[in-house]
């Protein structure tokens, strides 16, 4: 594999593991979230200033997980009280105001950023090129297998009972808030686990990676994937990752494509490729049924 | 003293330029129970084609009418397309289909007309006023003026025809509207003509005020008005123009006297926020419905 692939499939790993947290939160427990980037940002400023100041990436990870569960608690807690619309437009406020807590102080770098991060270091030897991407990889697969445990689990089942309907569910027994903030907690952590890998795979951050437009690019990759779904948001990262290289030759193109495929999905398929009731999922039913006969 | 009643008066405009393009989210808002973010797309495509008309036929009035006849067509089309088969589903999918289409104007606007800043020079029919020590310049009188006319049409539109009366009853309860006899597809096109108009105008004057248009400029409006229909109490008319002259007020004020440390634009999302904490229902918000 060349240089150019490894990149572009290092970037589309991290992101799916960031994607894969968002739909925990908007698949799962359905508490819509357009900040996700904020939390994407926690881990990539808290793993970064770990590192630089000489602890080794393997020592930063645990803290990274601790904070960033902890801030998603704590950002979750919104959650109980609002709703819908109004969940929506204070998460994207929180993303504001993430982006400008380190962009105006001096302790985060500023409009400077981050720079110098090492490399993370591996069995003594750093890695870079295809060494970090099978640590993507892995990090995804574990990912995967813990959304998978999620889904499988008391919690994953509250959360499915809270999206379907939240006042039958706590009329069973299910105590919302303990499951929505689970969710958020979950969903915080693998964005802040996507966020450490980011910025040790850049090796330089600065506030402006983490901003409103990130949360939308993850929403989409779980819209387009299908919300809810356990391999959506891969497939969605996967394929808003290779869009814009596919398209390069149009390069002026590529953000309104991308727009136009968002707006198209959203429109005809709000699903997503794997939902449901997604003509990909009807087909591929349809394929088994006849095999079966 | 002078100084301060030179912040107050420009915080006063730019509050009334947030208010009149907050105002059409909060009339969709009120009517669909949609957060209708590609209200500041319609927004920019206001000013520019407010820009290329005033320049074609050399008036700004035409320029003007030009942009509201655009945007009240687009706004249309956006309902008619994208919101209206949406409505059946959860409030996020409208939402995001309204991102993408934000998405997607902005991109057309930067293909079409470029992506560079144009400046928007014009000639406005009005005098400086005086008054006092300080003079209102006239791009301010003209945003007040502007602003004024606006609320006061609105004002009697919604409280004083028919039509009105059919729009507040559609906002309470569509279907029993519908059932009454009102024609409720006809409605909410007609507020999205109303909020759209109205997004040109504000995208207009904001091309005059900072003698500036470039393809990004509802970027930073599309989520500054929801923070703001929040703050004003979600589909109140009168409470979002109010808390949007709140928020035009205080962050001129705290920016040139207080050197808060945070970025104006963060401004409105922390006094969501507080508001949230305290009056989840908004500052302005209907007692009951």
């Amino acid at each position: 594999m060349n240089d150019y692939a490894v990149s572009v499939a290092t970037i589309i790993a991290i992101q799916a593991i960031g994607a894969l947290g968002l739909n925990v939160i908007v698949g799962y427990a359905g508490q819509i979230s357009l900040g996700h980037a904020a939390f994407f940002g926690i881990g990539a400023y808290a793993c970064a200033m770990l590192t630089t100041n000489g602890l080794s990436f393997w020592l930063a990870l645990p803290v990274v997980l601790a904070i960033s569960g902890s801030v998603g608690a704590l950002l979750g807690l919104p959650s109980i009280r609002l709703k819908e619309d109004f969940l929506a437009i204070t998460t994207i406020g929180i993303n504001f105001i993430v982006e400008a807590i380190f962009l105006y102080t001096p302790f985060f770098g500023g409009a400077l950023g981050i720079g110098g991060i090492p490399r993370v270091v591996f069995l003594g030897e750093k890695l870079k090129g295809v060494g970090f991407l099978w640590l993507c990889l892995a990090f995804l697969g574990a990912s995967v297998l813990g959304c998978l445990w999620f889904r499988r689990s008391w919690l994953g089942l509250g959360c499915f009972a809270i999206r379907e309907d939240e006042t039958a569910a706590a009329s069973m027994g299910i105590w919302p808030m303990k499951f929505k903030l689970s969710a958020f907690v979950v969903g915080a952590k693998l964005a802040a686990l996507s966020g450490a890998l980011y910025a040790h795979y850049m090796r330089f951050i600065s506030p402006g990676d983490f901003g409103f437009p990130v949360s939308v690019m993850f929403l989409s990759m779980v819209v387009l994937g299908g919300m809810g779904t356990l391999w959506g948001p891969v497939v969605g990262a996967v394929v808003l990752g290779i869009l814009p290289e596919v398209f390069r030759p149009i390069m002026e193109y590529r953000m309104l494509l991308y727009g136009a495929l968002l707006l198209g999905m959203i429109r005809f398929q709000p699903g997503g490729l794997l939902g449901d009731q997604s003509l990909a999922m009807r087909v591929f039913r349809r394929l088994r049924l006849r095999g079966g006969d | 003293m002078q100084l301060f009643l030179e912040q107050l008066l420009n915080g006063l405009a730019i509050g009334a330029i947030y208010g009149l393009t907050t105002l059409g989210l909060a009339l969709v808002y009120g009517i669909l129970r949609i957060l209708h973010v590609a209200h500041a797309g319609v927004y920019a495509v206001g000013a520019y084609v407010g820009l290329f008309a005033a320049q074609w036929t050399g008036s700004l009035l035409m320029g003007v009418l030009l942009a509201g006849a655009v945007s009240s067509l687009l706004g249309v089309a956006i309902e008619r397309l994208v919101y209206f088969p949406l409505l059946k589903y959860p409030p996020y999918v409208p939402l995001i289909g309204s991102i993408a289409v934000f998405i997607s104007l902005e991109e057309l606007i930067r293909l079409v007309a470029g992506p560079e800043i144009r400046s928007f020079p014009a000639e406005i029919p009005l005098p400086a006023l005086k008054l006092g020590v300080v003079t209102v310049s006239p791009p301010l009188l003209a945003v007040y003026l502007t602003t004024g006319l606006v609320l006061l049409s609105l004002w009697f539109v919604t409280t004083r025809t028919e039509f009105g009366l059919a729009m507040r009853a559609a906002s309470q309860d569509m279907e029993v509207a519908s059932s009454l006899g009102v024609n409720s597809h006809r409605v909410v096109s007609l507020t999205f003509v109303i909020g759209s108009f109205t997004a040109a105008l504000a995208g207009v004057l904001v091309g005059v005020y900072y003698n500036q248009v470039y393809p990004s400029m509802g970027a930073v409006p599309a989520y500054k008005t929801l923070a703001l229909i929040v703050v004003g109490g979600m589909g109140s008319v009168p409470g979002a123009v109010m808390a949007s002259l709140l928020l035009g007020v205080a962050e001129t004020l705290l920016i040139g006297y207080a050197n808060v440390p945070l970025p104006r634009d963060a401004l409105a999302f922390i006094a969501m926020i507080l508001v949230l904490l305290v009056r989840p229902k908004g500052l302005f918000a209907r007692r009951s419905r």
